[in-house]
């Protein structure tokens, strides 16, 4: 598949904006290290929100006719691109009344209801816009339960590594911070290594024998009938070289992981601020590395059509 | 109704002429233009509706050429429709087509990523999915003979390799076609249950070709060994 740009930073960006907010939504209700101070919760909640937005607004850029875009909300019953809209946008008065009520101090019961609703839409979302790839029958790499859990346990684990970052800031006791940190930067590893072993094995699949109903005998492209590309060369055609690949599945799985762990041991061990920030910058240049590879790995069965012998 | 094409993989020749009598009828349809880029540059593509592809089935000396056009499926379980955040894909209840409300789509492509047989283009030019209509606009027209109101392609097809009809009536010509002559459909596991059924080439006995070697007698060793000797 063409990994798209603006799709790679919309997924990166909101989801990492939904995590850090059902997060800090988490660590409010259940004064994580003591309670963070007041305005660091409402400017993360702020940062939480604009990450989400900005996310996904540039998810239009990649449309070809973007005045329809409105039309995309109307379809919820069967799409689950449209799902992700509708639920996208639902989250915002719910956690914008969270922050409202948290910066005027008023009604801590609605406060936290708002929240709540906020936080589960934020999971929906997460889930749906995961859901658009892992629904898919014609790719077989997404075609996966592991995709919504990789989507929201890597969008739970940035957002988190900003609300670490946050309360080393805020100078709150750092220790549930980094055990919350830890748990997700774990799951979030293991459910991208359990993928990436999972698609090296997809075992039988579509092959260019059910594609043209030529099962019994071996069947080899001679033309694929265009004289340049096709829309269908350019979305799909793009192939990943092995080697590319398996250098960027080591470098994301360090960047997003490794580097991480061992910075947050010497941030924590120096109390530096810098360190920290350098483990965030380090996950979300592992997560754009982690995202360009899901769609150029992902292989379509349309390839069958151009010579590709299995998808 | 559940209309669609049955092609005839053992006549047809590859000429693509079905592609573009297509392009011809659809460029003023109700979904045209199809826009080409670079018609006449260095790298000239398009939007098409139908694609010819060529494949080579068997191993030599039992292979064969087999050319294979390939349209909008008008599936049953039409995933591409389902994906559709917009509602601008849809299926016609009354016989079955696929089609894309041009006024709706936005081009978000989801519904490319859905088809496995590469049915769906983006019009680069107008910014929407197009797609085969099953010449909608051509099969129901009141003002053309009877006998021409079927797909521009079918009509065009120079080896009557496509057939046009209904699948739900038992008795048409391309039901009973696809009994006798075992129709099938492609990538059935996927489960979108095409409309579109292809016929497979009919069985021939190969032609014998003149590779037997060791039957080739005194003169015939005598030539293979100057041939071996003489550097060419």
């Amino acid at each position: 598949m063409h990994p798209a740009f603006s799709v790679i930073f919309f997924t990166v960006l909101s989801g990492a904006g939904f995590g850090l907010f059902a997060l800090i939504y988490l660590a409010d209700l259940f004064k994580l290290g003591g309670g963070l101070p007041g305005a660091y919760v409402f400017w993360t909640g702020v940062l939480a929100i604009v990450m989400v937005g900005v996310g996904l607004l540039s998810s239009t850029f990649h449309l070809a006719n973007p005045k329809n875009a409105w039309r995309a909300f109307t379809r919820w019953r069967t799409s689950w691109l449209s799902r992700e809209g509708v639920l996208s946008v639902a989250f915002y008065p719910f956690a914008l009344a969270y922050l409202a009520l948290y910066w005027l101090e008023l009604w801590p019961a609605a406060r936290h209801f708002a929240g709540a609703i906020a936080t589960l839409l934020a999971w929906l979302t997460i889930f749906s816009t995961a859901m658009i790839y892992a629904s898919l029958k014609t790719i077989r790499h997404w075609n996966t339960p592991l995709v919504p859990a990789a989507y929201l346990s890597l969008g739970h684990f940035s957002g988190g590594m900003i609300l670490l970052v946050v309360a080393m800031m805020a100078g709150v006791q750092a220790l549930p911070f980094v055990l919350l940190s830890l748990f997700q930067l774990f799951v979030a590893a293991f459910v991208k290594a359990i993928y990436y072993y999972w698609i090296g094995r997809l075992g039988a699949g579509s092959t260019i024998n059910t594609a043209t109903g030529f099962t019994r005998a071996q069947v080899k492209l001679l033309d694929a009938g265009h004289t340049h590309g096709t829309f269908l060369t350019q979305e799909f055609g793009y192939i990943v070289p092995k080697l590319t690949a398996v250098s960027l599945r080591l470098i994301s799985m360090l960047l997003a992981f490794a580097v991480p762990l061992v910075l947050l041991y010497f941030a924590l061990e120096y109390h530096s601020l810098a360190l920290g920030i350098a483990a965030l910058v380090s996950v979300f240049a592992g997560l754009v590395a982690e995202r360009w590879l899901f769609f150029a790995e992902a292989r379509h069965v349309v390839n069958l059509y151009h010579g590709a012998q299995r998808c | 109704m559940r209309l669609g094409l049955v092609i005839d993989l053992d006549v047809c020749v590859g000429c693509h002429a079905c592609a573009v009598s297509c392009k011809q009828w659809n460029a003023s349809g109700t979904t045209g233009p199809l826009t080409d880029y670079q018609p006449f540059g260095a790298e000239p593509s398009g939007v098409w509706f139908n694609r010819i592809r060529h494949f080579e089935v068997g191993t030599y000396p039992n292979n064969k050429t087999v050319n294979f056009p390939m349209s909008c499926m008008h599936c049953e379980d039409a995933d591409c429709v389902t994906v559709c955040p917009t509602g601008a894909s849809y299926k016609r209840a009354e016989d079955g087509i696929v089609l894309v409300d041009q006024d709706k789509c936005m081009g978000c492509n989801y519904c490319s990523w859905a088809c496995p047989y590469g049915a769906r283009e983006l019009d680069r030019e107008s910014g929407t999915m197009k797609k085969c209509t099953l010449c909608v606009d051509r099969i129901y027209d009141q003002a053309i003979p009877e006998a021409e109101r079927q797909p521009s392609c079918v009509l065009t097809c120079p080896a009557h390799a496509r057939m046009f009809g209904d699948f739900d009536d038992p008795n048409s010509e391309v039901s009973k076609v696809v009994r006798e002559r075992e129709g099938y459909v492609l990538m059935p596991e996927l489960g979108y249950n095409p409309t579109n059924h292809y016929l497979p080439p009919r069985k021939h006995k190969p032609i014998p070709t003149d590779i037997g070697a060791d039957k080739a007698g005194l003169a015939g060793k005598l030539k293979q060994f100057v041939n071996r000797m003489v550097k060419r």
